[in-house]
């Protein structure tokens, strides 16, 4: 696994700075490429750092980090803003570009499946290697070019999905449907990801713990790329599928880690997948009076 | 857009959803909980070990929005108040399951229903409104 000290020494500090903190935890689910029908709690913060790295055949190996900010701007609305780069083995370390998504639930309640909607601009780089999303044609020949020839070419999209969850038994089990239209002149490309995971237990203890089997979740993740408007379907695409798992400390730091495997020759043959997340809880509190903040 | 055009509009966008943030609660979700889910009765009613549980849930989900002791914090509603209260297991358990979007309460349905029913358990071990306390 190739991990340069440069980002050594950043993920090092940013896990540090997590662990020190101490805000309380969220529920999300484990995985790193399907989104579930959760959105951030109304007021909170959460900041995360989600990381990727792999070496892919006839490739240099890479490391991309991902930071996210994602705020609930409401019970119904929640926003997102990532900034990304890479560092690639032999090659250069670059920043990628960003994103700026947002997530609607659209229904008052929950049903059996319960929908949300996803719209998001991207202005990244073709040097980017965060696989937060597989679409049409993408396959492991983008990772075989240097970034002197990729990176001075940005492309600016934007990105719906259709997510849909449904929770019973203690199991989630998430869809997405994806389409991307890259901005300048090019058809519509297609993706799509499925996620399953629940928690190792159901019942939570009545002690404070850190080791609970209530703070961990297990599942599975499978994700690809559908082709384009005009040549739609598995060819030519890249797919993956890994077990994910996370595991939630009770000082409010998540810890998500998860080895995914490409199914075909047009796919990186292993991607290693971690992320640290921690989440502020009632940040816009902070900006009300004194006052009113204890008032009651 | 470049980049500090993009910062000033996210920026925007955050500081004018302040006024969608909270809305007052009032009530009017007590009358949109089906008969069937009303008359659910909760598993773990009475036992002091899922309201212990319930307790942690509670301070680590809901305690910043509804107050440690649970009188509500910022108009968001007390969970000790004469509405929760005279509410059934069953009508909390939807509120919980579902939420009040538009009113500012999330779904908790990424709780799994258990943990839900012992967070019930332990809001029936909270004394009335304006007593302290409220340990199990």
């Amino acid at each position: 696994m190739f991990v340069p000290p440069a980002f050594g020494r950043a993920l090092f500090g940013a896990a540090v700075s997590l662990i020190l903190a101490s805000v309380l935890q969220a529920q999300e689910k484990p995985y790193f490429v399907t989104y579930s029908t959760d959105l951030e709690e109304p007021g909170n913060l959460e900041i995360a750092l989600k990381g990727l790295t792999a070496s892919p055949k006839d490739a240099n190996a890479f490391v991309s980090p991902t930071i996210e900010l994602e705020y609930g701007a409401t019970a119904w609305w929640t926003t997102e803003v990532y900034g990304q780069g890479q560092a690639t083995e032999n090659d250069s370390t670059v920043f990628t570009g960003f994103r700026f998504e947002n997530r609607f639930r659209p229904l008052p309640r929950e049903y059996f499946v319960t929908p949300v909607l996803y719209v998001e601009y991207e202005s990244v780089s073709n040097a980017d290697k965060s696989i937060l999303e597989v679409t049409g044609h993408d396959g492991i020949a983008s990772f075989q070019v240097n970034n002197a020839q990729s990176h001075p070419i940005v492309e600016h999209s934007l990105e719906s999905k259709l997510i849909l969850s449904s929770n019973f038994k203690g199991w989630n089990v998430s869809e997405n449907f994806i389409a991307e239209k890259n901005l300048s002149n090019e058809p519509w490309e297609f993706g799509y990801s499925l996620g399953a995971a629940r928690p190792l237990t159901l019942n939570a203890s009545p002690r404070r713990c850190t080791l609970c089997l209530q703070n961990i979740d297990a599942g599975a993740e499978l994700y690809g790329g559908l082709g384009t408007r005009y040549s739609f379907g598995l060819g030519q695409t890249s797919q993956y599928a890994g077990p994910v798992f996370d595991f939630r400390t009770p000082a409010g730091v998540t810890y998500s880690f998860s080895p995914q495997f490409g199914l075909n020759d047009n796919s990186v043959g292993t991607l290693w997948r971690f992320k640290i997340s921690y989440e502020a809880q009632q940040i816009r509190d902070l900006f009300k009076s004194s006052s009113k903040r204890n008032a009651q | 857009m470049n980049l500090r055009n993009f910062v000033v509009a996210a920026a925007a966008i955050l500081l004018c959803s302040s006024s969608l943030l909270v809305a007052e609660a009032d009530g009017k979700w007590l009358a949109r909980v089906p008969d069937e889910d009303r008359s659910r009765v909760n598993p773990f009613a009475g036992q002091a070990k899922a309201g212990a549980a319930g307790k942690v849930i509670f301070d680590e989900n809901c305690a910043r929005c509804h107050g440690a002791d649970a009188n509500g914090i910022h108009n968001r509603p007390s969970l000790r108040s004469e509405r929760v209260r005279h509410a059934t297991d069953g009508q909390l358990a939807w509120m919980l399951r579902n939420g009040n979007p538009y009113k500012g309460m999330p779904p908790w349905n990424s709780l799994p229903e258990q943990q839900r029913w012992q967070v019930i358990t332990y809001l029936r071990t909270l004394p009335p409104a304006g007593v302290p306390g409220g340990k199990p």
